[in-house]
């Protein structure tokens, strides 16, 4: 094979500089292997508490909102003042009108994984003197396990013991303990519309958050509408999934033009806890990539100080025929080199990192740190890592193309 | 020796330097240098003819007046296009070798032909250790550069400006650094490039023994040509 000269000289200079070339390469592993772990960690928290987001809301939810009552009188113009005015929220119903047909529509919709309706209702749990009040939600228990994986979070009974017994429940963990229930125990259900039922419980689940375990139950879809009083038309939410969540507000915007409901997508539901993830994301960023920066300006230094050293060399090779961009692409060639080998050293040091953290136990309902090798990850910071070495070695190497031989030879 | 083929030449060439001030250290300049010719440009300190050398070598770019090599017009040529014409045709010795001290003595001399790429890198190597041979350094070829005496430094520097066949040869103080000895080796090499191989010298020097011994002298003062050494006809 024809070796490029350029190619050569460069090498000729890693070599015979090994120790400032082992300083850069150093500076490069360590700045990428800090980038590439605290991304991943960023990463790996930011899709868990996604997860976790998704355990209790939807990507997509239609439900009836608030509505604001109207004045009966209207001012003529803006000189004439109503004084009979009195908007308030009419909470009358917030029923959604003929939901079987809003839902069969919406799962018509090509992008639409799934789609529940929800009763959802205020209650209190009552047991002897002991009364603790939380929510209950009146769901079809399988469509609703297979969007939020509520299977799962169970520690005992069986999702089929509620689905063909109306006078079933399925109860957080938070309120077993608090009421000693166990399995099979009844236990007295309170609406906030006044109706009482004894109910058995099927089923106790832990979902991790606290305050869900404590206050939360499932019951059937019918169940629920008897505890609201209404008829078996009533439905209070239409939870809708879709494959990809980060685009839930271009199909929620498609959604829209399917009904007049409130349609809300979960980083509306969830847009304070989502813009203290941002915040930390950023912070993030910020401190892993200034690392890297830094770590940059150590091929940039050691690049510098050779070139320094070497102006005679580059008065000669110039002279002898390099043109500028030749100089520049040696030195290029150098950066470019010890960026590679520190990249790759670096992602493996990163890699270490990761499996390390993720064995570390945080305990609570996180467990393991949830950190995983995330391919995109890898190929960013190293696309990331070259493009700095490349711009760290560019400065110098564009400093050395400018180099009058003529100077040189005269001094 | 008639009807000499012209290979370079100058057409009243002027060159100012600006700092402290502006100052004309080349004014109207009009040479020819000759195929085969050795020629020797003489001078007081801050005659100019360091300058001149380094206008004609293409390197010092901001002249005024017009420079020809081979029948060509250089001023006025890119950078890429000049540095692609020393790579060819301009070989350079200087009073310091400026070799790179990493690679050996053969890689030294081989790097301008690498560069120019019409030889494989065998064919380099070849004629990098044919060039060495003719210097008498057959020997030290796979030396690296450092590890070489001075004057043997200087003998690879001049392997190195021979190896691409350029058709001038330029020199700014080839033996400044050298003892009468190694001046006298380094003259006769001169003599062999030019006489044998029919290739131009042009050499800047103060050492008036090396200048009278050459074809021809040109003698600088204050910018201005002051006098035309006769052809040794």
């Amino acid at each position: 094979m024809k070796k490029n000269i350029n190619i050569d000289i460069a090498l000729t200079h890693i070599v015979t500089r090994r120790r400032q070339t082992l300083i850069a390469i150093l500076g490069v592993t360590l700045g990428l292997s800090i980038y590439l772990f605290i991304n991943s960690l960023v990463s790996g928290f930011t899709n868990f508490s996604r997860e976790e987001m998704f355990k209790s809301s939807p990507h997509i939810k239609i439900y009836h909102d608030d509505e604001i009552s109207i004045p009966l009188i209207f001012p003529k113009d803006s000189t004439e003042i109503v004084a009979i005015i009195n908007p308030q929220i009419t909470t009358l119903s917030k029923k959604i009108v003929d939901p079987e047909a809003l839902l069969k529509r919406i799962k018509q919709e090509p992008y639409v994984v799934n789609a529940i309706e929800q009763v959802s209702f205020d209650l209190f749990y009552n047991r002897g003197q002991a009364q603790i009040n939380g929510f209950g939600s009146g769901v079809d228990i399988f469509e609703y396990d297979a969007m939020f994986k509520t299977g799962k979070t169970l520690v005992a009974g069986r999702l089929e013991d509620l689905q063909n017994n109306l006078n079933a429940i399925i109860i957080g963990s938070g309120i077993a303990e608090k009421l000693n229930l166990a399995i099979d125990d009844n236990l007295t259900v309170t609406s906030s519309f006044g109706v009482v039922k004894r109910m058995k419980i099927v089923g106790i689940f832990t979902s991790g958050l606290t305050a869900t375990d404590n206050s939360k139950s499932y019951v059937n879809i019918s169940t629920a509408q008897q505890f609201v009083k209404k008829g078996s038309s009533f439905v209070n939410d239409i939870y809708i999934n879709i494959p990809d969540p980060d685009k839930s507000d271009i199909y929620g915007a498609r959604l829209r033009q399917l009904t007049t409901y409130t349609v809300e997508d979960w980083k509306t539901t969830n847009a304070d806890a989502l813009s203290s993830n941002r915040t930390r994301n950023a912070l993030m960023n910020a401190i892993s990539l200034s690392i890297l920066i830094v770590a940059a300006f150590g091929i940039y230094n050691i690049l510098s100080s050779t070139i320094s050293q070497k102006i005679n060399d580059i008065a000669i090779l110039k002279a002898i025929g390099f043109s500028g961009s030749n100089v520049v692409w040696i030195f290029l060639i150098e950066a470019i080199f010890m960026g590679l080998v520190g990249i790759f050293i670096g992602l493996i040091a990163g890699g270490i990192f990761i499996a390390i953290m993720s064995n570390v136990y945080m305990g609570g309902h996180i467990g393991y740190f949830p950190i995983k090798f995330e391919g995109g990850l890898f190929a960013s910071s190293s696309a990331l890592g070259l493009f700095i070495t490349i711009c760290a070695g560019y400065f110098p190497a564009k400093k050395a193309a400018d180099v009058d031989p003529v100077e040189i030879f005269r001094k | 020796m008639k009807n000499k083929e012209i290979i370079l030449s100058t057409k009243s060439l002027g060159k100012y330097f600006n700092e402290p001030v502006k100052f004309k250290v080349l004014d109207d300049i009009n040479i020819e240098a000759f195929k085969g010719e050795f020629l020797t440009l003489v001078g007081k300190s801050g005659s100019g003819k360091s300058t001149l050398l380094y206008c004609l070598s293409t390197m010092d770019t901001s002249y005024e007046g017009k420079i020809y090599i081979n029948g060509v017009k250089v001023t006025g040529q890119k950078q890429n296009q000049l540095s692609a014409m020393r790579n060819a045709d301009i070989g350079f010795i200087f009073q310091f070798h400026y070799l790179l001290p990493e690679f050996s003595c053969l890689k030294n001399v081989m790097i301008p032909a690498l560069k120019l790429g019409r030889l494989s890198h065998e064919e380099a190597e070849v004629k990098a250790y044919q060039k060495l041979e003719m210097l008498g350094l057959e020997n030290q070829a796979l030396k690296q550069s450092s590890k070489l005496s001075g004057g043997q430094q200087q003998r690879v520097a001049i392997a190195r400006a021979l190896i691409n066949d350029p058709a001038i040869i330029m020199c700014d103080e080839p033996t400044g650094n050298l003892d009468s000895k190694n001046t006298q080796v380094v003259f006769d090499i001169f003599k062999q490039i030019t006489k044998d191989h029919n290739k131009t010298i042009i050499a800047v020097t103060h050492d008036n023994d090396f200048a009278a011994n050459s074809d021809r002298t040109i003698e600088l003062a204050d910018g201005r040509i002051i006098s035309h050494d006769k052809h040794f006809d």
